[in-house]
């Protein structure tokens, strides 16, 4: 099966709400058919504003928007058949769960019992079924979430987009909507734009994930590529945790380079720096130094334990290393590391690999 | 279960219900003392009066006061024929009386109330009493006025005699009691309450209709615009709510006259000719417009209010499930808004139905309403119990409305603000 990789386009996408500042710049990004894709950013960042342009609430000031090839900048809204879910779920309140779902049927002039077949199906994929005469203001905030989706999905868009749908859930309650949306994704295979700005969310649930900021795509990779390959130091901050160090290339080769830092020197890998005296940021991820390392590590360095912090399945220790005092570490609870102490001076090490120099910030 | 409920004692052992009575106890106190004050203020200013209106509307004692003898003497007088010498006496004391008071003019107006023709006999009476010899009053009566050998007048007296009365009450339904009892309306030419009543719920249905009209979109428009607009715009909302009434209805005289704003623009833009201008004051025209413009705020309160809680994703959703906007509008939006719609149009209804001041100065005599008739009786024709009739009539019907409106859109459903 040959699926459209050109699915939803959006093409030298700009936009401006007062004509002086551009909320999304030069936006130029390709969603494949049944592809879950989720714009990930800090508010303010352009995604929401992304999403309304492609639901049709917001026109581009410049560029044009394809769905399945057609362009739709002058498609009003409904004609668009795009389903959406939005923050505060948008249930009709004076509608029934069967009134809320069979809106969009009957605005199609759908016959009665095509329509409540319909309505069944979608309400036992949300495992609603019987609660059909409900109002929406009997329901807990997971149940109108649920309804909410499968009022998006009931009359089969091809795409659905999904605006911060789990923010005013509870954090439990999150993460099993978060499971269940992606199995209903899996099962239905309809395209899914998803806007949020919890990472966790983001990394959970996407094929791919778009990172907003400052109106651009920073970068638009799979979730792992995204952790473990941030290409510039927005991203690999705004990502998971990370241990920064800021300085200047003083040697550079293929794989390898020399960063000179406030507090010595290490070695790390080149990703967007290519010339000897270039500034650059290195960052390390928490997880990827390690205490006691063995010499097979090309850095390895000496630092003093400042602070410990239990988590249960791990320790949080912030060390004092090369000049750095917010220097995080990440260590597993186990029973081999007993002289983490306050104040005891201890071996991290890292491979160059995982120290990735980046822009500088 | 109840009986569960009851046995439970709270660790001191004392029963639950009893020690939550007495916990409660000093915040109810407290509550009662804070609403004190309104409750003593609403009695003295709302139920005492509406109390004193209800009576005077009925009481009728004040002809049964003037006359204790006659009617003592009336008491075996079947009515048929001319009544005995005793009633004859006995009204002359009763009148002589009245005469050394100097408060037979009242009998006269309130028998003349009753039947035409009494204040002149009463009059002349009076006038030829001081030579009336002691005994045989009848035929001394008799012999001032041939009216007074007339038993109609007799009956007319004798009809008076109870204390409480509902004539008022008929009188403002054009209705009338005749001599026989019998209920009948008023001699056409005398039929001006009917006219009164179905003019003022017509204006006033219609001055409700044209608020919600206008009223709507800008309730709509004050919702959803930016801070900024919709702040101005309230303000021009608001503006005539903090204009004297008088000075706007005043303004709308200088508008609508026949040599007005509103007239001389017609003729410039050559609507109408210069001498054919269009009357649109002193007529219903210049009532519609006038109230419309005075009760507009009161209509764009309410729809404001909950129009503010309807969330702009309502209507996205509306529009992204595939609904036009007039379909999303239709299905969405305006189910939504019919609590303010309800609290709107019930409170303009109800200001419109006893509205006063606009009516009688823009009204002429073809726009006034019940309100300024009730006025007429209390300030003209003195005949407070036949205003305060028609004011409880009007209060019944404003009940009756509400009544039927609590029917139809459920009072827990309106929203005022």
């Amino acid at each position: 099966m040959s699926k459209n990789k050109e699915f939803v386009k959006f093409e030298k996408v700009d936009k401006s709400y007062d004509g002086k500042i551009l909320v999304v710049k030069d936006l130029n990004l390709d969603i494949s058919e049944g592809e879950f894709i989720t714009m990930l950013g800090p508010s303010g960042s352009g995604k929401t504003t992304c999403l309304m342009m492609l639901a049709g609430f917001e026109t581009p000031t410049s560029g044009e928007i394809y769905l399945d090839k057609n362009p739709i900048s002058n498609i009003p809204p409904h004609k668009r058949g795009i389903g959406m879910v939005f923050q505060n779920y948008a249930l009709f309140p004076h509608m029934t769960v069967y009134e809320n779902l069979a809106f969009p049927l009957r605005v199609r002039k759908m016959p009665k019992d095509e329509a409540d077949k319909k309505i069944d199906k979608a309400l036992s994929m949300v495992s609603l079924s019987g609660f059909e005469n409900r109002m929406p203001g009997q329901l807990s905030g997971g149940q109108q979430q649920r309804v909410a989706v499968a009022r998006a999905l009931v009359f089969d868009p091809s795409v659905v987009l999904m605006d911060e749908p789990l923010g005013a859930l509870d954090k439990n309650l999150r993460e099993s909507m978060q499971y269940e949306i992606k199995h209903i994704h899996e099962s239905i295979g309809v395209t899914v734009v998803y806007v949020t700005h919890d990472q966790g969310e983001a990394l959970t649930m996407s094929n791919r994930i778009a990172v907003f900021n400052d109106g651009k795509v920073q970068q638009l990779s799979s979730p792992d590529q995204l952790y473990e390959k941030p290409v510039n130091s927005f991203v690999a901050e705004f990502i998971g945790e990370n241990n920064t160090f800021a300085g200047e290339i003083s040697e550079i080769s293929n794989d390898k380079c020399k960063v000179k830092i406030a507090g010595g020197e290490i070695i790390a890998n080149p990703v967007s720096v290519k010339n000897k005296g270039d500034k650059t940021t290195v960052s390390i991820r928490p997880e990827r130094a390690l205490i006691n390392s063995n010499s097979k590590m090309d850095n390895n360095f000496k630092g003093k334990i400042e602070e410990i912090i239990y988590h249960g399945d791990h320790t949080r220790v912030r060390l004092n290393l090369l000049g750095n005092s917010e220097f995080i570490l990440k260590v597993p609870n186990s029973s081999e590391n007993m002289d983490i102490k306050l104040g005891n001076h201890i071996n991290i090490g890292w491979n160059s690999y995982d120290a990735r120099a980046l822009d500088p910030k | 279960m109840s009986s569960e409920t009851q046995k439970i004692l709270t660790t001191d052992g004392i029963p639950l219900e009893e020690s939550l009575k007495k916990a409660e106890k000093k915040n109810k106190i407290k509550a009662f003392l804070l609403v004190c004050p309104l409750l003593l203020f609403l009695i003295i200013t709302y139920v005492f009066p509406i109390g004193d209106m209800l009576f005077r509307s009925v009481d009728d004692r004040m002809v049964t006061n003037m006359l204790p003898k006659t009617y003592k003497a009336m008491e075996n007088w079947d009515g048929k024929e001319l009544p005995e010498e005793e009633v004859f006496a006995s009204f002359y004391q009763d009148y002589k009386l009245l005469i050394e008071q100097k408060t037979f003019g009242k009998l006269a107006t309130q028998l003349n109330y009753e039947k035409n023709g009494f204040k002149s006999i009463l009059k002349k009476l009076q006038r030829k009493m001081k030579k009336f010899e002691d005994g045989n009053y009848k035929e001394q009566i008799m012999d001032v006025h041939k009216r007074w050998a007339n038993v109609e007048y007799w009956r007319a007296i004798k009809r008076r005699a109870p204390e409480i009365s509902y004539a008022k009450y008929l009188k403002g339904m054009d209705l009338i009691a005749d001599e026989d009892g019998k209920i009948i309306q008023v001699s056409e030419e005398r039929r001006i309450h009917r006219i009164l009543w179905l003019r003022t719920l017509e204006v006033a249905f219609f001055v409700t209709l044209f608020c919600f009209v206008m009223a709507y979109p800008i309730a709509h428009l004050l919702a959803t615009l930016p801070m900024k607009y919709s702040n101005l715009l309230m303000i021009c909302v608001l503006l005539p709510f903090w204009t004297s009434l008088l000075v706007r209805t005043a303004s709308w005289m200088i508008l609508l006259q026949q040599q007005g704003v509103v007239n001389d623009f017609f003729v410039w833009i050559g609507l109408v000719t210069d001498d054919n201008r269009p009357e649109m004051m002193y007529n219903k025209t210049g009532t519609y417009v006038a109230m419309t413009q005075i009760l507009l705020p009161f209509m764009v309160l309410p729809l404001y209010s909950v129009m503010k809680t309807i969330s702009p994703s309502l209507m996205r959703a509306g529009k992204s499930l595939g609904g036009t906007p007039f379909v999303a509008f239709w299905k969405v939006y305006f189910p939504l808004t019919i609590p303010g719609i309800g609290a709107g149009c019930l409170l303009v209804f109800i200001l419109a139905i006893g509205y006063y001041i606009t009516p009688a100065l823009v009204g002429g005599a073809s726009g006034t309403l019940i309100s300024n008739q009730i006025a007429f009786h209390m300030k003209s024709t003195l005949d407070w119990s036949f205003a305060s009739a028609m004011g409880l009539m009007l209060l019944v019907g404003v009940l009756a409305i509400y009544w039927v409106y609590n029917k139809l859109v459920g009072v827990d459903n309106i929203k005022l603000g």
